[in-house]
């Protein structure tokens, strides 16, 4: 702000922004939250509910595992990519492969392709005849090819580690960037001191990484809580019985199908709480105090 | 944050709050649509002037499209001063759009309305459809249509049961799941065509005996599921019990032992590899297509795969309506999704007008020549095929001899949730047939409760 003007004008200055942002974003949100206090079809008048939407979700077998299943995800979509982006990542910077660029795009090619693309192809790749059924046949490992997406118990696995598959792509080139801030006198020093691997990741790669691993785990962390298209697609109404649901899922089926707006508003609000909640714990601890 | 910082904040979020804060819905109408008199009707469409009717339709698959693409072109040669607006949409979209469209205010004229008590009976009760009895009289439908396809479209101001109170749409085509097989194969067994549960059983037997896939299933969407138990659920139950059932009225209940039947009967072809390995995991695309390239010898399925099945298999694919024990036949079966007005019409008359036309026998006739089930006046077209002959007098069969039943997800607004996913899971051995209809019995309890 230049000096001698008035602080209020200053506001003028974010107030078209503001406005931007309170008309599509802050009013929505909070229309949603006034919603969430009705009982409504969508149609008729609502009727007032209080916090009973709210209550019913933890009443509910149905959503308790809902928001249980985005959990499990959060492991798959957002610890595995981190751990996996971690090795593969150092791994690349390491060994100086040739064609690092080459590599870089095939791991991060999976962001760039649409979900429900992903999601079709990977459906067929698990179909019970499907490619991979095949290759374990193939291999003499007979034992393991399962029905993935049509069993309760490898459903939702399935699905994760499809997860996994998208978002290493963006770990590994996060962390590469990351990587490749790091002075070089640093791994110098490391190795000289007579570091070996593993002590210079931790030593060295691990704390200077420590800001991209919360940008990560933030980007993943959120996309995991909000997974729909993976879901809505390759085991579509949720899966077998309701292995795969997820919050997002049953916002979209009570919304537009089942008629029960006020409920799935409630789900809404509860899981951008849940996000901004996540995020922050995120932040604080991963990413410390800048 | 100082104390007046937050002050500040939360007067706008209060601001906020009250731009929102009406009660939700109470910017839509909630005075029922009026309705129309037949007097009060103009039947023709010419003396209306110009106007431009929105049409939103879910005839999207090949044949569909194409009868409807000609009906409409027909329709615009003969009324010139009518344009049609139309906004086709898959089956699963339009559903979704649908509620938002209907409330808001630019409604589309006509449209395809899913009968179901989640689509239909929510906007009845809502009043956001044109009551068409009037209509109905003027243009002489209950001549022209059975009662019991009539009745698949009608709806108390309540929204609730479905098939009584006034008329709501008007289908142009049927619906029947019965039972496609391929013909070379069941020569190669030493089979006919089964007619009798026995020799259905017989059929299914031998066809394991020979290595074959008895019947083609593949539930990963869990659509294929429920129209497999209406399949074995016709065997045991009477069409009226299993009219109840599906629409959720007073008298019968899921406990009873006729649906026990056909839960234990689901369950042992299950056991006795009667279905496709993997089923739970194969998509029903992929299952018709796998039928149609020979792997298979029966595949449950409605007469929607009709021209996809005629396409790819030729003469070599035939269909027969389930079996029957004795009395008369029951199928699973009713109307595609009824053409309904929207109480926002702003033109009611062109619209019904534009119903009555793509309904008349020339609309059938162009269903018929697009591989289409017409329907009414199925029997009287003239297929040029064999499947198109089966089918077509299959329909006319089952619903002048009052065998149709409805699918089984009218009952209540999750109904068709409810039932495929606990068909999944006691096909897969998640709940005895015991708790299986004790979940269907307990969706129909909720909805009764009233929520």
């Amino acid at each position: 702000m230049p000096a001698g003007e008035p602080r209020r004008v200053g506001y003028l200055y974010v107030v078209p922004a503001l406005a931007v942002y309170g008309a599509f974003l802050l009013f929505p949100l909070l229309h949603s939250a006034w919603i969430s206090l009705f009982e409504w079809d969508g149609l008729t008048l609502g009727t007032w509910a209080g916090l009973d939407n709210y209550l019913t979700l933890f009443a509910e077998d149905g959503l308790r595992s809902a928001f249980g299943h985005a959990l499990v995800l959060i492991l798959f979509f957002a610890v595995l990519p981190v751990i996996l982006g971690l090795v593969l990542a150092s791994a690349l910077h390491r060994s100086r492969v040739r064609g690092l660029a080459f590599f870089r795009t095939v791991v991060f090619l999976p962001q760039v392709v649409a979900m429900v693309v992903v999601a079709v192809a990977w459906q067929q790749i698990l179909a019970p005849d499907g490619p991979l059924n095949a290759a374990l046949r193939a291999v003499g490992l007979d034992a393991l090819a399962h029905n993935w997406l049509g069993e309760e118990s490898t459903a939702l696995i399935a699905v994760g580690l499809v997860g996994t598959w998208v978002q290493t792509g963006l770990t590994v080139v996060l962390f590469l960037a990351g990587i490749g801030r790091i002075s070089g006198e640093l791994y110098e020093a490391a190795r000289l001191d007579g570091a070996g691997v593993f002590r210079e990741f931790r030593s060295v790669t691990l704390p200077a990484l420590r800001p991209d691993i919360a940008v990560a785990l933030t980007l993943t962390v959120i996309a995991s809580l909000r997974t729909f298209d993976l879901v809505y697609v390759m085991t579509p109404l949720g899966g077998p019985g309701e292995s795969t649901t997820v919050p997002a899922y049953e916002i979209y089926y009570r919304a537009f199908q089942a008629g029960q707006v006020g409920s799935a508003a409630a789900i809404g609000v509860t899981l951008t709480a849940l996000v901004f909640a996540l995020s922050a714990v995120v932040l604080r601890v991963a990413g410390g105090r800048r | 944050m100082t104390g007046s910082r937050w002050r500040s904040a939360l007067a706008a979020v209060t601001a906020l709050v009250a731009l929102a804060g009406c009660v939700p819905g109470s910017n839509l109408p909630n005075t029922r649509p009026s309705d129309r008199q037949a007097r009060d009707i103009r039947t023709d469409p010419a003396s209306l002037g110009e106007l431009t009717l929105t049409v939103w339709d879910q005839e999207v698959r090949g044949g569909q499209d194409k009868q409807m693409t000609a009906l409409n072109a027909e329709f615009q040669r003969k009324y010139p001063n009518i344009t049609i607006n139309r906004v086709p949409r898959s089956f699963d979209d339009l559903r979704n759009t649908t509620r938002l469209g209907l409330t808001s205010v630019q409604a589309p004229d006509v449209v395809q309305v899913n009968n179901g008590r989640q689509d239909m009976g929510a906007f009845v009760k809502a009043g956001l459809l044109q009551p068409l009895d009037g209509y109905a009289e003027a243009y002489r439908w209950q001549q022209r249509f059975p009662d019991s396809v009539l009745r698949l479209a009608r709806y108390p101001n309540s929204g609730n049961p479905l098939g009584e109170g006034k008329l709501y749409g008007l289908p142009q085509g049927g619906e029947l799941v019965g039972v496609f097989y391929n013909k070379e194969k069941l020569a190669r067994l030493g089979i006919s065509p089964p007619r009798t549960w026995a020799e259905f059983n017989t059929a299914l037997r031998k066809a394991k005996d020979a290595r074959e896939v008895p019947i083609q299933f593949g539930n990963l969407e869990k659509s294929a599921g429920i129209h497999l138990f209406g399949f074995a659920l016709n065997r045991f139950a009477p069409t009226e019990d299993v009219f109840k059932l599906a629409t959720g009225r007073q008298g019968v209940f899921w406990s009873d032992t006729n649906p026990r039947s056909a839960a234990e009967l689901l369950v042992g072809w299950a056991d006795q590899g009667m279905l496709t390995p993997g089923f739970s995991g194969l998509g029903s695309d992929a299952a018709w297509r796998e039928f149609a390239e020979g792997k298979g010898v029966f595949l449950v399925s409605g007469t929607w795969l009709m021209a996809d099945l005629e396409a790819a298999m030729g003469d070599g694919v035939g269909f027969g309506l389930p079996p029957i024990d004795s009395g008369k036949v029951a199928v699973t079966g009713g109307t595609s999704v009824p053409f309904a007005v929207s109480a926002r019409s702003k033109n009611p008359d062109a619209a019904a007008a534009y119903i009555d036309f793509v309904t008349s026998s020339r609309g059938m006739a162009l269903m018929a020549e697009h591989a289409n089930l017409p329907v009414v006046e199925a029997a009287s077209q003239r297929p040029p095929t064999a499947l198109r002959a089966e089918v077509f007098s299959s329909w006319a069969h089952a619903s002048e001899t009052g065998g149709l039943v409805p699918f089984l997800d009218y009952a209540t607004p999750t109904a068709y949730d409810t039932v495929t996913s606990v068909v999944e899971q006691l096909l897969a051995k998640g709940l005895s047939p015991q708790e299986f209809l004790a979940k269907l019995q307990a969706d129909v309890d909720a909805s009764r409760a009233g929520r």
